[in-house]
């Protein structure tokens, strides 16, 4: 496997050759801030094409055709547009936690987006306990969107936030038990350690039972997690007009849009790495010809083959299944899916203490 | 004193922990104090996360930022209305709060001076997760097993007790 580590070490001696290591160390810091944002926007664009196309494909449509090839060029131009609109301001309603709160929700989402490993040595932030700051990375959005709700001054406003809010503490519970499953399996948080354990065989087929039992289980609260698919009543139009970003428009609107949708982006590719073997190709232990033929092909690719591949699947249940009611929302995260979480975790220790898995 | 890129990033948090924290009190909207505070929170798990101790700071941010915090601003949606302002302090409690801001300063900056601390400066390198579980776990000398069950008896009471509160009708 290849391995940008290389490029990255030999950047930092060029620059440590020619200033300090403080000043090269802040240097390298904006650069990779740069790109990290510049890969979000980017990812956020190919998403929401994608969800156009996807949702467009499921109801028989065509989506967007006419900017274009295939209506390649339609999201930059609604990008654009959206840069364009007007940013209107409320009238009794507290201008600085108004103005606040989609960077909340983008901080938010783009420290979790830090964490992910896209290839080797590609990764930004690699903590010791990475999946732990994952999670607490991705908890700080609640509040924004809490804020934003109460801040819009709007009845339904606030009615999608707490509904947002509820939603989204429950879920984080089963995202935790079920990433929690994997951890017992690796015995370590470090998301390149993760990648790197799963050399061998992806963790999916590893772990066997437990470990697909975790995986469903990952896929349902992750996807209530972002608010999406059966779980978007936040959102509801039909009961809430828009919910929590009712009375944002222009890019604020755009800031919450965007951070939807890399979210999800960020739940599949975390479901990639811990379960599908994020970067590393498809491993067969005895097959060496096999193996040599899947490591031809770069980590990045089957990164974003893997993550895409779970978001379609996110995408194909989000159009597939009505919406479900706040009240049975939560009967299925507390009295389904946290105690077969918890079960599961259970089995999975077994399993790891008198080494069934393979 | 030569300036390094250490002394520059704990300026910058420092000033923006003081800052918020002073805002945090002085402000007259609840939930604009709530907000401060997770600022002061963020800047503590940055001085956490500086000094090399990610599994503080990233507990920091699960704990407090993403669920103290949210708590506190969920009970301020459900009991407060918009315009909620906070009364105007008198002159004698005023005076109390100051006294003991300045007092409790004093003994800190005392302790802080005082106390010798083993590391001089910044010490590059992670705490690996498996010395902290292991610490937190053993029943050793420098084990911390009892507080570490006596916490969870604690959380597991707080549980019930929600509960029976939640379900009195």
């Amino acid at each position: 496997m290849f391995d940008f580590g290389i490029w990255t070490s030999w950047i930092h001696t060029q620059l440590t050759s020619l200033m300090p290591e403080g000043l090269a160390i802040f240097l390298e810091c904006v650069a990779v801030g740069i790109c990290l944002l510049l890969l979000y926007v980017v990812i956020a664009i190919i998403m929401i094409y994608m969800e156009r196309k996807v949702c467009a494909a499921f109801q028989c449509r065509l989506g967007p055709m006419r900017v274009g090839p295939w209506g390649s060029i339609q999201v930059i131009c609604d990008v654009f547009k959206m840069l364009t609109k007007e940013i209107i301001t409320i009238r009794h309603s507290d201008k600085f936690l108004y103005n606040l709160a989609p960077y909340l929700v983008i901080l938010a989402s783009v420290l979790a987006f830090a964490c992910i490993p896209v290839s080797r040595g590609l990764e930004i932030l690699d903590f010791n306990v990475g999946v732990m700051f994952f999670m607490a990375a991705s908890s700080i959005g609640v509040v924004g969107i809490l804020l934003a709700g109460w801040s819009s001054n709007n009845k339904f406003s606030l009615i999608g936030a707490m509904r947002s809010g509820a939603q989204m503490i429950s879920y984080e519970l089963s995202i935790g038990i079920s990433i929690l499953t994997v951890i017992v399996l690796t015995d370590t948080m470090q998301f390149s350690e993760i990648v790197m354990r799963q050399a061998d065989g992806w963790f999916i087929f590893k772990g066997h039972i437990p470990a697909v039992i975790a995986f469903i289980i990952y896929l349902i609260a992750g996807n209530a997690e972002v608010n999406r698919g059966p779980f978007d009543l936040p959102e509801a139009e039909s009961e809430l007009t828009a919910g929590y970003h009712t009375e944002y428009s222009g890019m604020h609107f755009g800031l919450f849009y965007v951070a939807e949708f890399v979210n999800l982006f960020i739940v599949s590719s975390i479901a990639a790495t811990i379960f599908l073997g994020g970067w590393m190709p498809l491993h067969i232990p005895g097959l060496d010809g096999f193996n040599a033929v899947m490591d031809a092909i770069p980590g990045f690719i089957w990164f974003f083959a893997k993550a895409f591949f779970v978001v379609w699947l996110l995408m194909w249940i989000k159009w597939t299944f009505p919406r479900l009611r706040i009240d049975q929302i939560l009967t299925l995260e507390w009295k389904y899916l946290v105690p077969i979480g918890l079960a599961n975790l259970l089995l999975m220790v077994i399993v790891v203490v008198f080494k069934l898995h393979f | 004193m030569d300036i390094t890129l250490d002394l520059i990033v704990f300026t910058v948090l420092a000033l923006f922990i003081t800052v918020s924290a002073v805002l945090a009190v002085t402000t007259k909207r609840i939930l604009r104090a709530a907000t401060y505070l997770l600022f002061v929170l963020f800047g503590t798990a940055g001085i956490y996360f500086q000094l090399n101790y990610s599994f503080l700071g990233a507990v920091q941010l699960l704990v407090y930022a993403g669920g103290i915090t949210v708590l506190y601003v969920f009970s301020i949606l459900l009991t407060s209305s918009e315009g909620d302002q906070a009364e105007k302090l008198k002159k004698g409690k005023l005076a109390a709060g100051l006294t003991a801001t300045v007092v409790s300063l004093g003994l800190c900056l005392f302790i802080m001076l005082k106390h010798k601390y083993l590391p001089s400066q910044f010490e590059h390198g992670e705490l690996s997760v498996r010395t902290i579980g292991h610490a937190l776990m053993s029943g050793d000398k420098f084990g911390f097993v009892l507080p570490f069950e006596a916490i969870s008896i604690l959380l597991l009471a707080c549980i019930v007790g929600g509960i029976m509160i939640a379900r009195k009708r």
